[in-house]
């Protein structure tokens, strides 16, 4: 009997075609996504900051160090009014306006204000008058250490406390703060790729009316059921393949050693993370077709899965805010135990074989006691609606 | 053979099939006649085993459908109400599909597959997918495959419900070389032309209880009537005289 279905699932081409694109474009947009969001933190220390300065002529010194600092300045000249306009014309600009009284201000040695423009609702323009802010503020504790030692005074009297950073944290470890997620896209695509299958082979079999066809068929219908289940858990096994290889070879894309990370998704963290997560397709399965088999159409189904889609990240959100520690016990809990076991396998760290086999085992004993309600409620004539 | 004893089954308050009793002998077409919401389609799914009966008997072939409902589906061929077939498949997958549920493979099936088809006249689309069949493409797919393991039984839920007067006639003349088979064909039907050109024997069924039974003679001799119809309104009348 689970041949059959088995059959049937592989002649829906339609539905195949889009699991499949779902598990390879997701992590290819994560990746994207990723590398963007890297690409732009790399670009805001690299590049050229625009800064249009307004009066340089009264603070030339200051200009130079701005220059130095890596800032792209521009002089300009113009009133208050003509600095507001200017930045309303472009919202990135960031200007900083010299007083004329600020280099009399400057050699008394009185503090000397200058004003910096910028539109706080920008973000780039945020980013940029930071920049502007710590190279001012660079230039004006050089200027201060150097006042104080003509003076004779140690400039580091006012250094009363330095911070010194230490990260200790591994290349590897710091890369999985950012592939955290994966472990997260890696479920969500396995669960994906059962979704339609599930949903078509329980509500869609029954709003099509050819559920009823199927029960006056000779076969039991625990095994009709159980064939359904299975066919969803091999698709949900081809997405998490799939999903898994996208990401292996997508995160190679990435340039995450530019922060010194390494991401440790090679083809032997790759075939661990497929047997890893296997046993939760089961849960996942099982769980789905249950859900489904509760719902007469299939939009109906379709809104009550979307919210069982994002059952499993309960234990991983509750988790991370927890900010708890991988132990036994929570191997016990699906989708917790996979999220805690694919990100010791990517920060190469892998937690003990052990918990991993009892986080398969307690996967599929749940798995198979849903299984075993799926077929229940399939004996009850009630399933028809 | 089918055989009913005083089944009922109850729907909450409703008692939708309430001591129906009637006999379907091989070789002939039986039909249920009612107007809608008289029991027929509940009478039949307890036949098909899909729902259980709250009291009564029934059997087919002798093997009680309660008793052995595994046994009863290998007797019994079902065109259920709508005939719902896999959009995603194509005529011949959709047939070959049961077969294989039927425990039919190979060779087997496949001849069987196709025999049905040019029996079917289905050949014409037999591997095109099902999503853009008319109606009566679909009922011909749908029956094809519940006779795909060629069931001595036949249960037909308003087979001709939303088929064109072609379709129709297609449908009743496939129905009669079935029954020349020697096969035991009950179907019911709210449509008392279709009922008085095919039916050997006639069942009327009202509020889940059967008014009238016999030969469509024996019913208009019974009800004095000149016309079959006539003798159904009478029949009906009857029992809605008896509240």
């Amino acid at each position: 009997m689970l041949k059959e279905l088995r059959e049937t699932l592989r002649d829906r081409r339609t539905l195949v075609n889009s699991l499949l694109i779902g598990p390879i474009l997701a992590p290819l947009f994560f990746i994207l996504i990723l590398k963007l969001a890297l690409s732009r933190s790399i670009s805001t220390q690299d590049e050229l900051v625009p800064v249009t300065v307004v009066n340089a002529a009264a603070a030339p010194n200051l200009v130079q160090r701005l220059r130095e600092n890596g800032l792209d300045v521009t002089l300009r000249e113009g009133a208050e009014s003509d600095i507001r306009r200017w930045i309303t014309d472009s919202g990135e600009l960031v200007v900083l306006r010299i007083p004329e009284n600020f280099g009399t201000r400057f050699s008394e040695a009185k503090p000397a204000a200058i004003q910096l423009y910028s539109d706080g609702s920008d973000s780039k323009a945020g980013k940029n008058s930071a920049r502007v802010r710590d190279a001012v503020a660079a230039y004006a504790s050089l200027i201060g250490a150097l006042r104080l030692q003509a003076r004779g005074v140690s400039p580091t009297v006012v250094q009363p406390v330095v911070v010194d950073e230490i990260d200790v944290s591994t290349p590897s470890a710091r890369a999985t703060l950012l592939l955290g997620m994966l472990s997260y896209v890696i479920l969500l695509a396995t669960l994906m790729g059962g979704l339609y299958l599930a949903i078509d082979a329980t509500a869609g079999e029954r709003e099509r009316g050819s559920l009823e066809s199927l029960l006056t068929v000779p076969a039991v219908r625990e095994h009709l059921i159980y064939g359904k289940i299975a066919a969803t858990v091999i698709m949900m096994l081809v997405s998490l393949a799939f999903v898994s290889a996208s990401i292996a070879v997508s995160v190679k894309a990435v340039p995450l050693e530019t922060f010194g990370m390494s991401a440790n998704f090679g083809p032997d963290v790759v075939w661990r993370v497929f047997l890893t997560v296997a046993p939760f397709a089961l849960v996942a399965a099982a769980i789905l077709t249950v859900v489904a088999s509760f719902t007469r159409t299939y939009k109906e189904a379709q809104s009550w899965l979307g919210i069982v889609l994002l059952v499993p990240t309960v234990p991983i959100a509750i988790a991370g805010v927890l900010s708890v520690q991988p132990q036994a016990s929570l191997m016990l809990v699906p989708s917790l135990s996979q999220h805690l076991l694919i990100q010791g396998l990517i920060r190469g760290d892998p937690l003990p074989a052990g918990w991993a086999l009892l986080a398969a085992a307690s996967c599929l004993a749940l798995g198979l006691a849903l299984t075993w309600l799926a077929g229940r409620l399939y004996r009850r004539e009630a399933i028809l609606g | 053979m089918i055989r009913v004893e005083g089944l009922t089954r109850s729907f909450g308050a409703v008692r939708a099939v309430d001591g129906v009793g009637f006999e379907a002998q091989d070789g002939r077409i039986t039909g249920l006649l009612g107007p809608n919401g008289a029991g027929k389609s509940t009478t039949l799914r307890i036949l098909y085993t899909v729902l259980r009966p709250q009291g009564g008997s029934a059997s087919i072939d002798g093997i009680d459908v309660v008793a052995d409902p595994l046994a009863t589906r290998r007797r019994i061929g079902v065109l259920p109400h709508g005939a719902g077939i896999y959009p995603q498949l194509t005529a011949r997958e959709n047939i070959a599909y049961f077969g294989r549920l039927h425990g039919l493979d190979g060779a087997a099936l496949e001849q069987r597959v196709g025999e049905l088809m040019s029996e079917l006249d289905i050949a014409g689309y037999a591997d095109r997918r099902a999503k853009g069949f008319s109606q009566g493409e679909r009922i011909k797919v749908a029956l094809a495959r519940a006779l795909v393991h060629a069931p001595r039984n036949l249960l037909l839920d308003e087979p001709t419900n939303g088929l064109d007067v072609m379709a129709t006639r297609a449908l009743r003349s496939l129905i009669l070389r079935l029954r020349a088979a020697g096969h035991c064909i009950l179907f019911s039907s709210h449509v008392m032309q279709e009922v008085a050109a095919l039916c050997d024997d006639i069942v009327i069924i009202d509020h889940g209880r059967v008014v009238a039974a016999g030969t469509p003679e024996v019913l208009r001799a019974q009800f004095g009537s000149a016309t079959l119809e006539d003798a159904f309104v009478a029949a009906i009348g009857d029992s809605r005289g008896l509240e």
